[in-house]
């Protein structure tokens, strides 16, 4: 008997839990992340379930009601400078929000990781070129490339996105390359090199799989920014249009409020702020779980 | 990839042999590899490493050649430029009689000789299984996952690990020694004729090592394999080698019989190398260093003998003059050094070896 | 005479982590004035550990660290926190393995041995630099008023560990802790720093704790060995007792697998398996699932060092 014939009479053999399920395990033990991830979670809900929830219409006003304060019988947020209940705007706002914080950075994480991880891989003139493209957009502030590439592209909820999404690939790049980078000089690309292996399948199965994961840490902590960003563009006019709900617009419209009821005012900050932190934590607690050492 | 019985030690045997046992199973000529750069490339003038600087070696079929020297000789360089993982700026590597790359594709030469790195994690993927790790290399190249599954397995097993117990595992579960004999295990999945292990045990601890040790020898012995052995401890290449080279600042400083080089080393660097090995014997420590100052920077090697400003037997001609590799009076080794037929006594001692 | 440097019943346990990590399970040495003690041991013997416990740098949070030590008069354990910046550098003072981190890469080498100088000491900055020049000379870098203002990245390894001795130095300390001081040396250079250290410790008395997984280092600078295996001394004695006449078979087989004993081509006598882990050690000996003389009492009973000869003993049921 061959010693394969031996190994095959074995049974089944039991594989180590895998990478994910560590992951997932480690992060469930940080409950400073997990909270975070719940507050995202019921944000998304509010959001989907907005039409269930909310206790009024969110875009009829009454001038009778105009900036009622905070615990008003019927209007537990107040009103705002139109008399529309606040509850109702910041519940059903969470839609345009959300969508505006959370679609430009999958895409730019697909395009940026393409961009980079190509550019690290493949290193010399494609890097340069690549890079350096990248590199001129680093000259602007990305504030004020968003708004400049908005307001090129005309107001319009779409055109934020596009812009946002512009603007999001060139930090992606720049993380993607350096990470492939760093991983391409590591022995077990040689290794494989050595095994005439091809370009495609070290990046497929050597590359990837160490690259994305630190690309997707990064990107989630981009979807903060996503949603101030986003909330800038609204508040300067080239994002959403009144009168839809959207928590940066809503900023904009109450600042002329921010003296007579200040708290009703921020209230839409306050809702940015919490988001926004949520996804910070929660891309800082993968950060940690992602790390097999720890 | 169809036989993984164990080949006889006679590579006389091996189907792929064509030279027969006397023709050398590597032959290098003429290596060289300058890296350029390093500083700023568009002001400031550009600095030439000169890594390996034209040499010429070959490996005999079966054998196991070491090769030593300080951090920066070349002899890491030597290891990658040999598996094309660094494109040579000159020079000819004949496999088994065949010049690679054009008479035997690159793809076929890297089946034949694979290589083991010193940094038993650096060179593993983290997240991919041992068994996945090491069937890589046969899937690659078209083997079915069943059959590459249970050649991991084989393997496995015959590196000494329980594949039952190590296959589903991830390389940060397992120790050092572990992980080296994973390294191992990979190497071999292609069936080779030449391993090149490039510091295979140095990062590993002394009664660890000591098992990798044997396992290579066994491994040796049960795959007909020939041997490149890197690594700076001499001790440890005395023990392996059949034959060995001693590299500095790019360029052959010795190579002969292993035994002959340690005993009787010709080369004043050589016998400077031996002479710095700890002595091992609690009532002789070493009183002196037997060689000052570092290991020189091989951006701007000096002129004539490489050696020869850290040499306490150059003279005038060693400055001006490069020697070439000439054979020594014992006529089992050869050695580059103008003054290596002068009468002159032999400055250090030689290694002293306890136990012996 | 008292002994410089004395270590108690030393305990280090990790938190950090899942599960406790026993670092150090009772440990307890003694360092006479003006000797070399080498803690030899592999990766994860608990040899590091016990050297830094003696500058006290464990991180409070994750670690608790019991038993008392007291060099030179000081007792390290019971000493405020803010009372150990004083004792660092000027009673002890420690080089490490890679040099080059542990140089301030921004600040010439002069520029942080000058500094290292005034923080210490009243001195005006010229007597400071002429100090610097004289710790250059003392470990032996040549041209030493040029290097003074160099770079630690313009030196080579080597090099930069004499600067990193130089600057432990600095402000004449009583002893001297060396972490793998020459692990990441070539064995050219690597001997040339062990020479160095030898002769520091017998002009200027220093005593030195060096720890090393390399028996040819111990044996090259050491006056007495502490072999070390999952936190604990197994066998001490000066470096002759140990080295000619091992008794724990822990130390027996770490001598017995060295190459340098074996002919060409033999097999090697090896220890089987691997080290035990910290954070579940075994009942009992801890070397016993990988002893050949283990018994059933091993695996039940922890060994106390037994003495052996005058100054030499070893942690073994069998003995």
């Amino acid at each position: 008997m061959t010693p394969n014939q031996a190994l095959e009479t074995q049974p089944v053999i039991a594989r180590s839990p895998g990478y994910w399920h560590g992951v997932i395990k480690r992060f469930s033990r940080n409950h400073v992340a997990m909270g975070a991830l719940i507050v995202i979670l019921g944000l998304i809900l509010m959001a989907v379930f907005a039409a269930y929830i909310a206790p009024a219409d969110p875009i009829k006003g009454s001038m009778l009601r105009r900036l009622k304060p905070i615990g008003t019988p019927g209007f537990p947020l107040g009103a705002d400078e139109l008399g529309r209940d606040m509850l109702s705007r910041l519940i059903y706002g969470a839609r345009l929000s959300l969508l505006m914080g959370l679609s430009p950075v999958p895409i730019a994480f697909v395009i940026g990781s393409l961009l980079g991880i190509t550019a690290g891989y493949v290193g010399g003139l494609t890097n340069s070129l690549i890079m350096r493209t990248i590199d001129v957009f680093y000259a602007f502030p990305s504030v004020l490339l968003a708004v400049a590439l908005s307001g090129a592209l005309g107001a319009g909820l779409t055109n934020a996105l596009i812009s946002i999404t512009l603007v999001f690939i060139p930090p992606i790049t720049r993380v993607a390359e350096s990470v492939t980078t760093q991983v391409r000089g590591l022995d077990y690309i040689d290794a494989a090199r050595a095994s005439g292996a091809s370009s495609y399948t070290i990046i497929r199965v050597h590359i990837l799989g160490n690259v994305l994961g630190p690309i997707f840490v990064y990107a989630t902590g981009l979807v903060s920014v996503s949603m101030i960003l986003a909330s800038g563009l609204s508040f300067l006019g080239l994002g959403v249009r009144p009168p839809d709900p959207e928590w940066g617009l809503m900023l904009n419209t109450l600042r002329t409020a921010i003296y007579t009821q200040p708290l009703v005012a921020a209230l839409p900050g306050a809702m940015i702020f919490l988001t926004s932190i949520a996804f910070n934590i929660v891309a800082d607690g993968l950060r940690g779980a992602m790390d097999v050492k720890s | 990839m169809t036989h993984f019985e164990p080949i006889s030690p006679l590579s006389v045997l091996d189907p792929r042999d064509r030279g027969g046992p006397v023709q050398p199973l590597l032959t290098i000529q003429g290596l060289k590899k300058y890296f350029h750069s390093a500083g700023n490339s568009w002001f400031g003038a550009q600095s030439v490493v000169r890594a390996v600087d034209d040499i010429s070696f070959v490996i005999h079929k079966g054998e196991t050649l070491g090769v030593v020297g300080e951090s920066g000789c070349g002899k890491s360089t030597t290891a990658r430029l040999l598996m094309h993982l660094i494109k040579p700026d000159q020079g000819e590597i004949i496999f088994d009689g065949e010049k690679v790359g054009i008479d035997i594709p690159l793809t076929e030469f890297r089946r034949q000789v694979q290589m083991v790195f010193q940094d038993s994690y650096a060179s593993l993927n983290p997240r991919l299984t041992i068994e996945d790790t090491i069937s890589f290399g046969p899937r690659i190249h078209g083997m079915y996952e069943s059959k590459a599954r249970l050649i991991s397995h084989d393997l496995l097993a015959r590196v000494g690990l329980d594949p039952s117990r190590f296959a589903g595992r991830y390389p940060h579960e397992l120790s050092g020694g572990q992980r080296q004999r994973i390294n191992i295990a990979r190497a071999l999945a292609f069936n080779p004729r030449l391993l090149i292990l490039d510091e295979a045990v140095s990062a590993l601890d002394k009664s660890v090592e000591a098992q990798v040790l044997n396992l290579l020898q066994d491994l040796k012995e049960d795959f007909g394999l020939t041997y490149l052995f890197i690594s700076h401890d001499l001790n440890v290449v005395r023990y392996m080698v059949d034959r060995v080279m001693v590299m500095y600042l790019g360029s052959i400083a010795e190579i002969g019989d292993g035994e002959t080089v340690f005993s009787t080393p010709v080369h004043p660097y050589t016998k400077a190398l031996l002479a710095s090995m700890p002595s091992m014997d609690p009532d002789q420590p070493t009183r002196e260093a037997p060689l000052s100052g570092d290991p020189p920077n091989p951006i701007n090697p000096p002129s004539g003998c490489r050696f020869h400003p850290r040499c306490i037997m150059a003279e005038a001609a060693c400055s001006q003059k490069r020697p070439a590799l000439e054979t020594t009076r014992h006529k089992k080794s050869m050695a580059a050094c103008l003054l290596q037929n002068r009468d002159t006594p032999i400055p250090f001692p030689p290694i002293k070896v306890s136990g012996q | 005479m008292r002994p410089i440097i004395e270590i108690e019943n030393l305990h280090v346990t990790f938190t950090g982590r899942d599960k406790p990590v026993a670092a150090v399970n009772d440990v307890s040495l003694q360092v006479e004035q003006g000797s070399v003690l080498v803690l030899l041991g592999e990766s994860g013997s608990g040899k590091s550990v016990t050297l830094r416990s003696l500058l006290r740098l464990h991180p409070e949070k994750s670690s608790t660290v019991t038993g008392r030590i007291v060099v030179d008069g000081h007792d390290i354990m019971a000493l405020d926190k803010s009372e150990m910046p004083a004792l660092r550098g000027k009673t002890i003072s420690m080089i490490f393995q890679e040099p080059m981190l542990a140089l301030d890469p921004v600040y010439t080498l002069g520029q942080q041995i000058i500094e290292t100088i005034l923080c210490h000491e009243h001195v005006s900055p010229q007597q400071a630099r002429k100090r610097a020049l004289e710790l250059f000379e003392r470990v032996q870098i040549p041209s030493p008023e040029r290097r003074l203002d160099a770079y630690p990245n313009e030196m080579s390894g080597g090099m930069c560990q004499r600067a990193m001795i130089a600057l432990a130095l600095a402000c004449n300390p009583r002893i001297l802790l060396a972490d793998e001081p020459t692990t990441a040396l070539d064995a050219t250079v690597q001997i040339q720093i062990l020479l160095l250290l030898k002769q520091l410790q017998t002009e200027l008395g220093l005593s030195i704790i060096l720890v090393t997984h390399d028996i040819g280092v111990a044996v090259e600078i050491a006056d007495r060995i502490a072999v070390m295996y999952a936190g604990r001394i197994v066998e001490t004695g000066t470096v002759k007792q140990v080295i000619n006449n091992p008794c724990h078979p822990y130390t027996k087989g770490l001598l017995s697998s060295r190459v340098e004993r074996a002919g060409k081509g033999e097999r090697l006598t090896t220890i089987s398996g691997s080290p035990p882990d910290l954070a579940s050690l075994p009942q009992g000996c801890a070397f016993a699932p990988r002893c050949p003389l283990a018994n059933a009492d091993c695996r039940k009973t922890t060994p106390v060092l037994k003495m052996i000869d005058q100054g030499h003993h070893a942690a073994c049921l069998q003995l």
